[in-house]
């Protein structure tokens, strides 16, 4: 019965991070680690009993709610301090703990020549702490409290290098454009509570269901506000641009924040306020397709870069827009599924890429790597293994599983469906080519560099349980044309929490063949990217030297210029009107009273000479002009 | 300071007023006043200046006489002993402040005192 | 009586802290004077705590309102002005909060103010009496007192010891608040004769004036006065550039009065006068007041983000936060108003505290100009820790006081005017601008000087813990604030809500003041006199 015991899950994280923040300075790394890890490790353990004791013993309705105090009560807005848990948010809690214990013990050691050891671990807690706020929150208030927190946390992190200029430029870009995001969402939640009267998110979702008419203004208002924050926060199209500028933080942190949890943010928004999407066909709608486009646009990105942190996080855009395909298309739990897949794997393969950067001394560029194969196996084999699960390689991987269901859930999605499907899948074909570009020019070939540092079984524990959880992770929810038994449990779990698919399943023939046409794209992209980038690279070199290869390529290099349209159209405007208005226009109008003040003060002055023979005929003048005055002016 | 002009004059002893014109007094009183505000406007010196002022007194003293015996009241001469008493309070002060202002600048120009200028 | 020690402990505390100094000749670096004031304002602290104790067995709880206590005696008989005191939970707050804020004053002015030291904490006392008179007053007349009372020691503490455009900024202080008073005791008059013709009863009182009979055009000018006065008090745009000057010059002590208390006297007169006196012509002004404060939360924060003074950067921040405060208070209802007094105090600790981080680098780098800084973070992580937390309850980050603030002032303002509250929400964003932009060149980045300086003291990290153990509280558990605050918001808003003429309560609560005591204040006048002008000859010397 470990259910009252909820608190302490996101309560360690909190008390690792206040005990590094206030202690920190004054502890060496031993004890920073010990607490930093430690708290995240002793949440993960809280929460696998947790889960074992709702899992085993399920609370009534499959429901348990904790009221810690109560936070703002005035005029009937009374958020509490409350945690909800239910099969989706225990899935969340899950990953979170699991893979942040995971990431924080391979932090040990990746950043322990760090001099800001402490304080790395004292952010990373407040991170995990904050995510399981979001994820376990009960109402949308205390929900926004994580949401913000995080986002705060991934600003920390980006810039956690803090001497670099850029660093902090690419945190400040982080955390502002997601606000842009988070502003909406809380303009959402203004409309949510005028006119439901609650933020709790079940009544919230029952009174919509009884109140509002679906597709009316009021859910599709509040639904799209929802839905910006879920933008922002997940780095989707439109504002996505801060993600790839985003990898300027430790690789860790890209690993755990940027990969695995808070960018599937506004996955789990989405899927947690479904009623209120279902509710707003449009917005729905709009989720897929800014899915289906988010997931092109940055696989053609993934491409052409050569940073290979920048890659993944193209990749990781890209894969959190089959998310929201998943989202949009009403299949919630096949976007969870997603989501816990490509926690293992781009976890995975962040790390695999943090061991590769630390070996190479800081070398970020994958064309100065190569044939690393032999010299890190370890590192090579994990990576492998999470690459081939982001590829989507048929039956062996997690990714397969996830993946496949998103497609066939889009094929079956009404009219709009084929389009979906169709984007998807050539996504999919996109993402087998970048990332075994990836592979091949990183780890095959000739090698180019001296590995001067290989991963330390506090590095090599992570790979490795994350590169089987990658492999293995699907196996718990086969497809139900496998006819095995207990297939589809995932989906299952979730069903007391998520609503099942709004479509009907797709018959297994047809499932069976979009999940072949699937497995061939995956391969077919494989083979692409070894002609291309391993066998005769020469012809990838003839295509990007045509004339339109260059201008794709400088194209998409730049993610299709949303940075320089949005340097041009808001920050350059808004820079220009702060520097040329530094002085306070409105103040002109006041030094210009005291300008003309002081001008009748200097020319008064200038009448008082001092001397007082001139005071005196001045007074004469006077004296005979107001007689002369009152005289002859009757 | 002036009692309202009756609506009919009545002159205690006109054959004085026959002998000399009240106008005549007026402009010896005016012709004097000038000589005074030119005295005060011209000289530098500040004892001639305190002097000029005692003409420009004695010059309004006049015209105060003239009208009192213009109009036969006795204001006038009441008047005039007012003023006599004023300018020795004046010129009494004014000696003072001369004598100060000759220790303070180091002579009588009038123009030497001029700190406050704006 | 309760009431007239917590006022007349920092006015005696002032007089005694300048005359120990003057006795004591400068030979112990002005300790004595420092020790009397935090005493004086301890002292005010403990009264306050008894107080708040005992408040339930207050005899004097008014008609409406929920007033705890009330102190009425006779003052001017001739023209109806009465020295009226009264607490309820809002003046209970505020006046906590300027206590609080005056003992964070003196404890900075520790080490910054070395010269005239008597003199500086008569200002600093006589100041921060003005400003709890006006959180206590009940009578128009002695209201208009107090708010002028408190702008004089504020002019000399800019004036004598400010940064380089000391006199620049004080003057202009001076000027902005002056007319906008005086344009106040237009309207005071105004509704004192108004109400007088109408009821033949010449008075100041404040339930009496109350629900005073007028035409719409007469309640729109008076209210317009009131408005008028508030606005530059706190500051609304376009009547807000004497603060950045202002703020700037002053130092921190000064600040931090300026930012945490005088702007609060423009919002508690939003709050307690301007809406109860007028509702109807409040209310047909709501729009344009709103977008007045959309207005300021907008060009404050470009303002803010165009600076590379450290000091002006905040005071900038300032006009933006007190926006919230002005769309707030118009949006009048339980929401908003909960969250304008929260914004009021987190404003004050989180503004407060920045002012005293900046005076914490003045003093050590001896410059404002960010574009000297950078990378201070190596040289002062504790500092830096501090400046980040702050610089985050700035932008409004949740847990933190000020976020329960805004969250509340949009959340009610939505309710009132959605289009209002929209366009305030984007300062959620421009304030993220400016304050990341802050941190970026003060503690990050390149570094540009080789400052080699200390952290904060102990003195200054036990002020920084207590302002951070607030502003968590704040936003954690806003509760027990919320519920000092609410019956008193809660009889505002019947007032407000209710036209008719509410019969007055005079001879409720205690009257317990002996004539002495009123007679006291005339008298006091005079060394505020005398001590003006020996500051003004001072300086010149």
């Amino acid at each position: 019965m470990m259910l009252p015991y909820l608190w302490l899950i996101p309560a360690l994280p909190f008390a690792g991070f206040l005990v590094l923040s206030v202690l920190g300075r004054r502890m060496g790394n031993g004890p920073a680690a010990a607490v930093g890890v430690g708290s995240v490790g002793l949440s993960a353990l809280v929460a696998i009993l947790v889960a074992s004791s709702f899992i085993n013993a399920p609370p009534p309705a499959h429901v348990y709610t904790q009221t810690l105090w109560r936070w703002i009560s005035v005029g009937g807005f009374a958020p509490g301090v409350m945690l909800y848990l239910d099969s989706l948010s225990l899935i969340m809690v899950l990953v979170v703990t699991v893979v942040g214990f995971l990431i924080h013990l391979y932090s040990a050691e990746f950043m322990a020549a760090d001099d800001g050891y402490s304080r790395f671990f004292a952010y990373m807690n407040l991170f995990v702490g904050s995510m399981l706020v979001l994820v376990l929150a009960g109402n949308l208030l205390f929900l926004y409290l994580g949401w913000e927190g995080v986002g705060l946390c991934s600003y920390l992190l980006i810039g956690f290098w803090y001497r670099e200029p850029e660093n902090g430029a690419a945190a400040i870009k982080a955390f502002v454009v997601t606000r842009v995001g988070d502003t909406a969402l809380a303009i959402g939640l203004f409309l949510i509570f005028i006119n439901l009267g609650t933020l709790d998110i079940q009544r919230m979702m029952n009174l919509a269901a009884l109140h509002w008419r679906p597709g009316g203004a009021l859910p599709t208002i509040a639904a799209a506000l929802l839905l910006g924050g879920a933008i922002g926060k997940s780095a989707q199209l439109p504002l996505q641009t801060w993600l790839p500028d985003a990898m300027a933080g430790p690789t860790p942190v890209s690993a755990l924040i940027h990969a695995a949890t808070m960018v599937t943010a506004g996955v789990y928004l989405i899927a947690r306020t479904n009623v209120l999407f279902t509710m707003a066909p449009a917005v729905q709608i709009a989720v897929a397709v800014i899915g289906a486009a988010t997931l092109l646009v940055s696989g053609m990105s993934a491409l052409v870069q050569h940073d290979i942190k920048r890659v993944l996080a193209y990749s990781t855009i890209s894969q959190i827009g089959y998310m929201f395909v998943a989202l949009g298309v009403g299949a919630w739990s096949a976007a969870i599924f997603h989501f816990m897949t490509h926690a293992f794997f781009k976890a995975l393969l962040f790390l695999g890429a943090g061991a590769v950067i630390a070996g190479l001394g800081g070398e970020h560029d994958i064309f100065r790597m190569g044939g690393l194969r032999r010299q890190m196996p370890l590192a090579f084999w994990c990576f492998l293994a999470g690459a081939c699960s982001l590829s989507a390689l048929p039956l062996v991987t997690a990714g397969f599983y996830s993946k496949g269901l998103i497609l066939s859930s889009a094929w079956e999605a009404g009219r709009a469906g084929f389009w979906l499907w169709a984007a998807a899948i050539a996504g999919a074909l996109l993402t087998s080519i970048y990332t075994f570009r990836l592979v091949f020019i990183v780890f095959f070939g000739e090698a180019k560099a001296k590995i001067s540092k290989k991963p330390g079984p506090r590095a090599a524990i992570p790979l490795v349980i994350l590169a089987f959880l990658s492999v293995a992770g699907g196996f718990v929810n086969f497809p139900a044309f496998f006819g095995i038994k207990g297939s589809m449990f995932f989906s299952r779990f979730l069903a007391s929490a998520l609503p099942s698919a709004t479509y009907a399943a797709p018959l297994p023939e047809t499932d069976l063949l979009l999940e072949a046409v699937a497995a061939i794209v995956s391969l077919a992209g494989i083979y692409v990217a070894y002609f291309f980038f391993l066998s005769s690279p020469e012809y990838s070199r003839e295509m990007a030297g045509t004339a339109i290869g260059k201008v794709l390529k400088r194209f998409w290099f730049e993610d299709w210029g949303f940075d320089w349209l949005y340097e041009k159209t808001l920050a350059a405007p808004y820079r220009w009107l702060a520097r040329t208005n530094r002085n306070d226009a409105v103040d002109l109008f006041y030094s210009f009273i005291a300008k003309v003040n002081m001008f009748f003060h200097y020319g008064l002055s200038l009448s008082q000479t001092g001397k007082v023979r001139f005071y005196a005929a001045v007074i004469a003048l006077g004296a005979v002009v107001t007689i002369t005055i009152a005289v002859f002016a009757r | 300071m002036m009692p309202p002009i009756p609506a009919n004059p009545a002159p205690v002893n006109p054959l004085r007023m026959d002998m000399i014109p009240m106008n005549y007094a007026l402009i010896v009183a005016w012709v004097l006043f000038v000589i005074g505000v030119i005295g005060v406007l011209a000289r530098r010196n500040l004892l001639f200046i305190l002097m000029s002022v005692e003409i420009m007194l004695n010059a309004s003293g006049l015209a105060f006489v003239v009208a009192g015996s213009r109009w036969g009241q006795p204001d006038g001469q009441i008047m005039f002993i007012f003023i006599l008493a004023m300018a020795a309070a004046e010129v009494s002060v004014g000696l003072a402040l001369v004598l100060l202002a000759y220790h303070r600048f180091g002579g009588l120009d009038a123009d030497a005192a001029n700190r406050m200028k704006g | 009586m309760e009431l007239l020690w917590l006022i007349i402990a920092p006015f005696a505390g002032g007089v005694i802290a300048w005359l120990i100094d003057r006795i004591d000749g400068g030979d112990r670096r002005g300790l004595p004077a420092r020790w009397v004031s935090l005493l004086a304002l301890v002292f005010d602290l403990a009264l306050l705590a008894a107080i708040w104790a005992g408040r339930h067995a207050g005899t004097g709880v008014g008609k409406y309102g929920a007033w705890f206590l009330q102190l009425k005696a006779g003052w001017i008989p001739e023209i109806g002005a009465s020295f009226h005191l009264a607490m309820d939970g809002l003046s209970f707050l505020l006046v906590f909060l300027t206590v609080f804020l005056g003992i964070v004053s003196v404890a900075v002015s520790w080490n910054e103010i070395k010269d005239r030291v008597g003199f500086f904490h008569f200002n600093l006392l006589w100041c921060l009496a003005g400003v709890i008179g006006v959180f206590l007053a009940l009578d128009l007349f002695l209201f208009y007192f107090f708010w002028e009372m408190m702008l004089v020691p504020m002019y000399f503490l800019i004036a004598v010891w400010g940064h380089e455009r000391r006199r620049y900024a004080a003057m202009k202080f001076f000027i902005f608040t002056q007319l906008g008073g005086l344009v106040m005791l237009m309207a005071i008059l105004g509704l004192y004769f108004i109400h007088g013709a109408q009821t033949g009863v010449y008075t100041f009182d404040y339930f009496s004036l109350i629900g005073t009979r007028m035409s719409a055009a007469a309640a729109f000018w008076l209210m317009l006065g009131f408005f008028t006065a508030f606005a530059v008090k706190l500051p609304a745009v376009p009547v807000h550039s004497w603060l950045p000057d202002a703020h700037t010059e002053a130092p921190t002590a000064g600040s931090v009065i300026l930012a945490g208390l005088l702007l609060k006297t423009g919002a508690y007169g939003l709050l307690r006068f301007l809406v109860p006196l007028f509702p109807a012509a409040s209310a047909s002004f709501a729009p344009v007041a709103m977008a007045i404060g959309v207005a300021g939360i907008l060009y404050g924060a470009i303002l803010a983000f165009g600076q590379t003074d450290l000091k002006k950067l905040i005071a900038d921040t300032s006009i933006s936060h007190m926006g919230f405060i002005l769309i707030g208070v118009f949006a009048w209802n339980s929401l908003a108003l909960q969250g304008v007094v929260m914004q009021i105090i987190c404003h004050a600790i989180s503004t407060g505290m920045l002012f005293i981080l900046a005076g914490a680098l003045q003093e050590r780098i001896h410059t404002r100009d960010m574009g000297l800084m950078g990378r201070l973070w190596e040289k002062v992580p504790v500092m830096g820790g501090v400046g980040m937390v702050f610089a985050l309850a700035s932008l409004g980050l949740p847990g933190l006081g000020n976020f329960v603030a805004e969250f509340l002032i949009l959340l009610g303002a939505f309710k009132a005017n959605p289009a209002m509250s929209v366009l305030a929400a984007l300062g959620l964003i421009v304030s993220t601008v400016y304050a990341l932009r802050m941190m970026q060149h003060v503690f990050h980045g390149e570094e540009r000087r080789g400052w080699s300086l200390p952290d904060l003291s102990a003195r200054e990290k036990g002020v920084a813990a207590a302002m951070i153990i607030l502003i968590v509280w704040l936003g954690l558990f806003p509760q027990p604030v919320i519920d000092a605050a609410s019956p008193a918001l809660q009889g505002l808003e019947a007032i407000a809500g209710s036209q008719v003429k509410i019969i007055s309560v005079a001879g409720l609560g205690r009257m317990t003041a002996p004539p002495a005591q009123a007679s006291f204040y005339r008298t006091a006048s005079g060394p505020l006199k005398s001590g003006a002008l020996k500051g003004d000859k001072n300086e010149r010397r």
